[in-house]
């Protein structure tokens, strides 16, 4: 499913990065890194639009032959971003929704947590577990 | 539309619907012209089917003349082709003619049209005057031809046939018929429309139902739908044109998905040919005929039929205005081609796809640059950019795949792949053959050499990085500048590359991705290793030898670089100089003894622990550390102040951001908060004016932060140049090794001056490198002190009490002065505080650490003025302790003695005692003066003791029999024994003091008091005046005997003797038994004389009787409300100097309640008249008795004012006060010593019973 999912702090330092084959790794860095060019144009975008304020998903930001790379920022300008396998072609937006809804959901249990210092690097297991649901899971 | 500069084959825009003309030629043509003006002149509602929204739209039409090949045969689907009306022009206006010639001729049209199914048809009548004139003859319009044909041929449809009438005038009713007629073509051509299309559309999608049959061909398909896209582009529909395009695209792109899944169409198989050609989109043809042939042929490969689709879809994109719309599906379309050719497996030359993805971008740059303005393309750079960073990347692997990017050139395979390649693309478009710019001829040339293939390629990318900057995608920007990094150094010209490295990695840094940073860096170690920057190197390999992203073997690798420098021999004694920070962390810094705060000369310890970064273990020639040295003015502050620091100065913990892994939040935040508190009090009450905090560290955080980085971070690109300063005192140690983790290494520092060192820089040397850690922060100092020699006294235990042997403390500091052997102190003996010789006194000597270093006995050699204690000997900065015992003497009540002069020839103050606010007991403060050896000046020292008692006397009286009663008050916390009760009288020693105490000891507890009462027996004469002792022995609670000390307390008592005696009756009404409330009865006072007159007592006034008299002033005064005094409650009497005489007085009272009331008091004063009062100095307690008297004097003299009643003795003060002269006739009143008047009646009480009557309860609460 996805190759990669990051996740990025407000200041876009990287909270959380994890790519699946592993010796890519320094490349998906860059294509994440990249990616925030758009986030960051997306995000003042809507921005001058105050309607759709709380739409959080930002859709494609950029393929690229190989990926295609899914944005998605909270409220408090935290982004996700989940890079998908071109080939994988069965991947709809909406599934891709629902996987920035999970990534989101999980991520607000780890900032609840009281041992959580927010701006750390995430080290979770439960949220661990749930992106590499979301790698695996075929289809 | 702007696409209509160029000169293509406009195959599609001259396409208009085909309207046929039968029957007179010669007329179409004479109206044709206005004709087709006219006609699409208005535009007309066109609704759909479907639920299609109606459209409006300008109607044009082809008019051609009508044969019957025109008419589409069974199963001809073309729809271009299609003649969507037929139109009969006649001007007939011959019945004749018409019956011979037109009708036939109309009919024979009408067949052929019916034969061939199309309904779609109309007959126009032209008329025009001159025709109507000729028919003059011609019966009613009724029978004309127009309604012959309509009866003829449109049974029922009267509208197919129109007439229009004298169509070349220029008059209204032409105009009018004109647009009747218009009217009349338009709605028929969009019936057609509506009608053909819609039938075709049932067809198509019929075809299209039967996809999943066995036969089924997506080329054939394809023909159809894009047939209709043609007629809707024909009809400038050009958005339902698009559709049918999009539906084809997604309809193959669904194929091809499914034969990913599986799912595998026959007719795919086309598709799936191996890719021969990848000559790239071609846009500059609305139609390109060529490729939808290969399709209609059923021979197109995948590539084929996705450019024509796409340059269909571009052109009418463009059509639309909607040029960025194709940027964006181009972009879409060229990862998309790549994706499906990946995934039908089609085999490919290696690099081909990169050749067709490489044209075709550019191919669409150029297109859009044809329709867009400089301006537009600007504006728009964030829709061009992609395809631009695209190209530009597929340059780069192609360059690297045919060999161009290396530095020696292509190698021969090199070449031939080159060569096949360049075959794929085959020839040269016609259309772009002559243009300068081809993308054809830039990926050619690109390809044929190195140099044309690095100017091309730098072309490109700069383009592409100057777009990304300019709609401020930096660090797409900058990952572009990154590659293009890469090829320079493939190209080796790492000077170039290494700028764009370090603009990278500064992006990198200060967001904090530490991956990306790892690899950049160590492409800009490679850079500068190469540029042999040997400083800039080892900075970057030291940063990435504490990298953790790397491996051990890559860290060890650049540790060893760093190493294997600094082990060569200098021929050059210049040393690189790198920041510490990253090669080893301070993290603390220890100091032993931990305050910080060393005598000078004393050993002082300072552990630094270093984390080191590196991987492998360092060997340090030297770590240093330069000291700023401050001489503190009088180099004596001493301990004190290292005890007021805040924190615990002994260690200091250095906060650093983690690593290079971590966020950059931490090292962004820069240093933590120093907060402290601040309080401003008034000085006059000290009571809260503000409270607030202030920032102890403003200068740090409020920096203005520059572009660049804070240099104290260690992610920092280029680390700050760091000088070291050479200060005069270093703190040192010579070869250490340094582990990777936390090392101690332990300095001894410099301590011979006085003052404050602070600890500024660090540095560690390894070979010919410095690692320098420019500030050490938070500072760091330590104090080197010089210290007086010091003497305190205090006592043991609080309070010292007087009166009893008290422990006191002598505790010497002896700073910088060595007590030697012999030295002694010397003390100042005084009689009131007597040191107490005592056998063993041991001296405590401790080092400055309070540890016990040695204990030797005193010696203390007592001679009547001085007391001199040898000390034991001494070293510097080490603290003496011994105790002695002394005894404060209490001062005796008032004791008088004689001046007394101490050793040194002072007068000696006498303490004084006061009483101290803290305790209820009376201070006694006791001075002392020591000599001390290493001062000329004597030594003075204070201590306080407080007295433990309170002593009272008292005269009390019997009539003639007096009594003395002394009170001792335990005014101390502690518990005594009193004992050896004693008074003694010193002046009269006939005079026998009687003890009525039967106790000889008796406790005394705290805060309790001890009453002793002794009876005076006189022989002859009671003295007027006693000079009493008391004096008594007391001691804490069980203890010995001998620790019993003295205690004495002197006193006077004057005026002893009993001169009067009081005596007061109360008598009943005359005939009562007792006294009733309300009633008044009689208050009989008789004061009798009981002595003799003494010698000093002076008569005022002589009797007639000779008898000496002198006056009392008796009064009546009842304080407690229960008597009202009626009439005179005071008078004076005069009364004889005599014993025994007695003067009587009578007094009205009545009392005021019922029951056992007690007798009014009644006092008696000393009468001094006028006369007398000059001779007597009045002093200050009768002056204030003065007051009341004066009043009374009125009263005496006023008379009538006796009648009133005075209860209770209330004065009236009316201003009395003001109304006296002080002067000499003013008679005064004295009163008599406590003991001189004795009360006979005293508490007595009398009863009283209620009245009769009395039926009012008067209920006194208070």
């Amino acid at each position: 499913m996805a190759v990669c999912i990051a996740v990025i702090a407000k200041e876009n330092y990287p909270l959380y990065i994890r790519s699946v084959p592993t010796q890519n790794e320094l490349k998906f860095h860059y294509t994440v890194h990249t990616s925030l060019d758009v986030v960051e144009e997306k995000i003042s975008a809507v921005g001058k639009s105050l309607g759709d304020q709380r739409e959080l998903y930002l859709g494609l930001l950029y393929p690229t032959e190989d990926y295609k790379v899914y944005g998605y920022v909270t409220n408090s300008k935290v982004k996700f971003v989940i890079v998908v396998d071109s080939s994988n072609t069965s991947l709809r937006d909406n599934e891709i929704r629902s996987m920035f809804r999970k990534l989101h959901n999980s991520f607000t249990d780890v900032m609840c947590n009281p041992f959580h210092n927010p701006g750390d690097p995430i080290q979770s297991k439960a949220f661990d577990g749930i992106v590499s649901g979301m790698m695996t899971q075929t289809g | 539309m702007e696409c209509q500069e160029e000169k293509p084959i406009i195959y599609t825009m001259e396409n208009k619907p085909i309207v046929t003309c039968a029957g007179d030629q010669g007329l179409f043509m004479s109206l044709y012209t206005s004709l087709a003006q006219q006609l699409p002149r208005e535009p007309m509602e066109w609704r759909r089917t479907y639920g299609r929204a109606p459209k409006m739209i300008h109607l044009e039409a082809n008019f051609v003349q009508f044969k019957e090949e025109l008419l589409p045969k069974e199963g001809n689907k073309a729809l271009l082709t299609f003649p969507f009306l037929h139109i009969y022009w006649t001007d007939c206006c011959d019945t004749e003619v018409y019956k011979t010639s037109v009708k036939e001729d109309m009919l024979r049209w009408q067949n052929s049209l019916r034969l061939h199914g199309s309904a779609d048809w109309v007959i126009i009548v032209v008329e025009t005057n001159d025709t109507k004139k000729k028919n003059k003859t011609n019966i009613l319009p009724r029978a004309s031809i127009v309604d012959k044909i309509r009866s003829d041929f449109c049974n029922k449809q009267n509208d197919r046939c129109v007439v229009l009438s004298d169509p070349l005038k220029d008059s209204t009713r032409s105009q009018e018929s004109w647009n009747s007629l218009l009217l009349k073509l338009r709605t028929l051509l969009l019936m057609s429309f509506t009608k053909n299309l819609g039938r075709f559309e049932d067809d198509m999608r019929t075809l299209r139902e039967k996809r999943t049959q066995p036969g089924w061909s997506f080329c054939e398909y394809f023909m159809v739908q894009e047939e209709l896209a043609f007629v809707f582009e024909m009809l400038q529909q050009f958005e339902d044109a698009l559709v049918q395009y999009d539906e084809l695209d997604a309809l193959f792109t669904q194929y091809v998905l499914n034969f990913g899944a599986g799912d595998t169409a026959n007719w795919l198989g086309s598709f799936c040919a191996p890719v021969r050609s990848w000559n790239g989109l071609l846009l500059r043809r609305p139609i390109d005929m060529e490729k939808r042939d290969g399709i209609q042929r059923g021979e197109a490969s995948l590539l084929d039929l996705r450019s024509y689709l796409f340059s269909r879809q571009c052109t009418l994109l463009i059509f639309l205005l909607r040029p960025w719309e194709v940027t964006q599906r181009a972009l879409e379309l060229l990862h998309n081609c790549v994706q499906e050719l990946r995934l039908l497996e089609v085999s490919v030359l290696e690099g081909s796809l990169d050749c067709w993805v490489f044209l075709s971008c550019l191919e669409v740059l150029h297109r859009i640059e044809g329709c867009c303005d400089q301006a537009q393309l600007a504006a728009n750079c964030s829709h061009t950019v992609g395809l631009w960073a695209y190209a530009t990347d597929k340059l780069k692997s192609l360059g690297e795949l045919c060999g161009l990017v290396s530095e020696k050139g292509p190698t021969s395979e090199d070449l031939n792949r080159t060569v096949d390649l360049l075959a794929g693309l085959g020839d040269e478009r016609p259309e772009t053959v002559h243009s300068l710019q081809s993308p054809y001829k830039k990926l050619k040339e690109a390809l044929s050499s190195v140099e044309a293939f690095e100017r091309h390629y730098l072309e490109l990318s700069h383009a592409a990085m100057e777009m990304y900057r300019a709609i401020g995608r930096l660090r797409s920007a900058r990952l572009v500048g990154k590659s293009l990094a890469e090829f320079y150094m493939r190209k080796g010209d790492p000077e170039r590359a290494e700028s764009f490295l370090q603009e990278a990695l500064k992006s990198y840094v200060s967001e904090g991705w530490s991956l990306p940073v790892t690899h950049t860096r160590k492409q800009i170690a490679e850079c500068q290793k190469l540029l042999s920057r040997t400083e800039d190197y080892l900075q970057t390999s030291a940063l990435l030898a504490g990298d953790l992203n790397l491996t051990s073997e890559e860290r060890k690798h650049f540790c060893q670089e760093i190493l294997t420098f600094a082990a060569k021999a200098g021929e050059d004694s210049h040393k690189v100089t790198l920041s510490m920070a990253v090669f080893a962390q301070l993290t603390r810094l220890q100091f032993h003894p931990a305050t910080a705060s060393v005598h000078s000369g004393a050993d002082l310890r300072v552990v630094l622990t270093l984390r080191c970064l590196m991987p492998l273990s360092v060997r340090i020639q030297q770590v240093a550390a330069s000291i700023h040295f401050d001489v503190d003015r009088g180099g004596t502050r001493g301990r004190s102040k290292g005890a007021q620091r805040p924190t615990n100065p002994g260690t200091v913990e250095f906060t650093h951001s983690s690593s290079s892994a971590g966020p950059p939040s931490s090292s962004s935040v820069g240093p933590s908060l120093e907060l402290d508190e601040i309080h401003d009090r008034s000085p006059s009450d000290n009571t809260l004016n503000s409270a607030g905090v202030v920032c102890k560290n403003t200068h740090l955080l409020l920096r203005r932060h520059d572009s660049n980085t804070p240099p104290d971070t260690p992610n920092c690109v280029s680390p700050p140049a760091v000088a070291m300063k050479e200060g005069a005192q270093m703190l040192k140690v010579q070869d250490v090794t340094l582990e990777p983790g936390n090392n101690n290494v332990i300095f001894t520092a410099p301590s011979e001056q006085p003052g404050t060192y602070t600890l500024r820089q660090l540095c560690a040397t390894v070979g010919q490198v410095q690692f320098v850690l420019p500030h050490i922060y938070p500072s760091v100092q330590y104090e080197v002190y010089s210290q007086e020699p010091q003497l305190t006294v205090e006592p043991l235990s609080e309070p010292l009490l007087a009166g009893l042997p008290q422990k006191v403390k002598f505790t010497l500091l002896t700073g910088h002065y060595t007590v030697k052997k012999g030295v002694a102190l010397q003390l100042s003996n005084t009689d009131t505080m007597p040191i107490l010789p005592s056998t063993s006194c041991t001296a405590h000597i401790r080092d400055p650490a309070a540890e016990l270093v040695g204990e030797s006995v005193l010696s203390i050699q007592s001679s009547e003025k001085v007391t001199s204690i040898s000390l034991p000997p001494t070293p510097p900065y080490h603290t003496l302790e011994f105790q002695l015992e002394v005894l404060c003497i209490i001062p005796s009540g008032s004791d008088r003695p004689a001046n007394e002069r101490l050793t040194n020839g002072e007068v000696r103050h006498r303490p004084r005692s006061y009483s101290h606010p803290d305790t209820p007991m009376t201070a006694i403060d006791q001075r002392m003066s020591i000599d001390c050896p290493w001062s000329i000046y004597s030594t003075l020292l204070a201590l306080t003791f407080y007295i433990p008692f309170k002593t009272k006397h008292s005269l009390l009286s019997a009539g003639n029999r007096k009594y003395i009663q002394v009170c001792v008050q335990n005014v101390s916390d502690v518990n005594f024994m009193l004992a050896e009760v004693k008074l003694t009288e010193k002046q009269h020693p006939s005079l026998e003091l009687l003890s009525l105490n039967t106790k000889t000891q008796q406790p005394l507890c705290s805060k309790h008091s001890v009453f002793c009462l002794w009876e005076v027996r006189w022989k002859d004469d009671l003295p007027s005046c006693l000079q009493c002792v008391f004096s008594a022995t007391f001691s804490p609670l069980n203890q010995d005997i001998s620790a019993f000390k003295p205690f004495h307390y002197q006193f006077n008592l004057e005026r002893v003797t009993t001169l009067y005696s009081v005596r007061a009756e109360i008598l009943p009404p005359a005939g009562e038994q007792h006294c009733r409330s309300g009633f008044l009865c009689g208050l009989e006072v008789s004061v009798t004389r009981l002595s003799e007159p003494a010698e000093g007592e002076l008569a005022e006034e002589t009797d007639t009787d000779g008898l000496k008299t002198t006056k009392l002033m008796y009064e009546v005064a009842d304080s407690s409300s229960n008597w009202a005094v009626c009439g005179k409650s005071s008078g004076i009497v005069s009364m004889p100097l005599r014993a025994n005489a007695t003067h009587k007085v009578q007094i009205e009272v009545m009392p005021l309640f019922a029951g056992h009331l007690p007798f009014p008091k009644i006092k008696v004063l000393k009468y001094l008249p006028h006369t007398a009062a000059v001779a007597i100095q009045p002093d200050p307690d009768s002056c204030v008795e003065n007051d009341s008297l004066s009043l009374l004097d009125k009263t005496l003299d006023d008379q009538a004012d006796t009648a009133s009643i005075r209860s209770r003795g209330s004065v009236h003060s009316v201003g009395s006060g003001d109304q006296q002269q002080k002067g000499v006739a003013m008679p005064r009143l004295e009163a008599f010593s406590p003991g001189q008047v004795f009360n006979n009646s005293h508490a007595r009480q009398v009863l009283v019973l209620p009245a009769t009557d009395d039926h009012i309860v008067e209920v006194n609460a208070t």
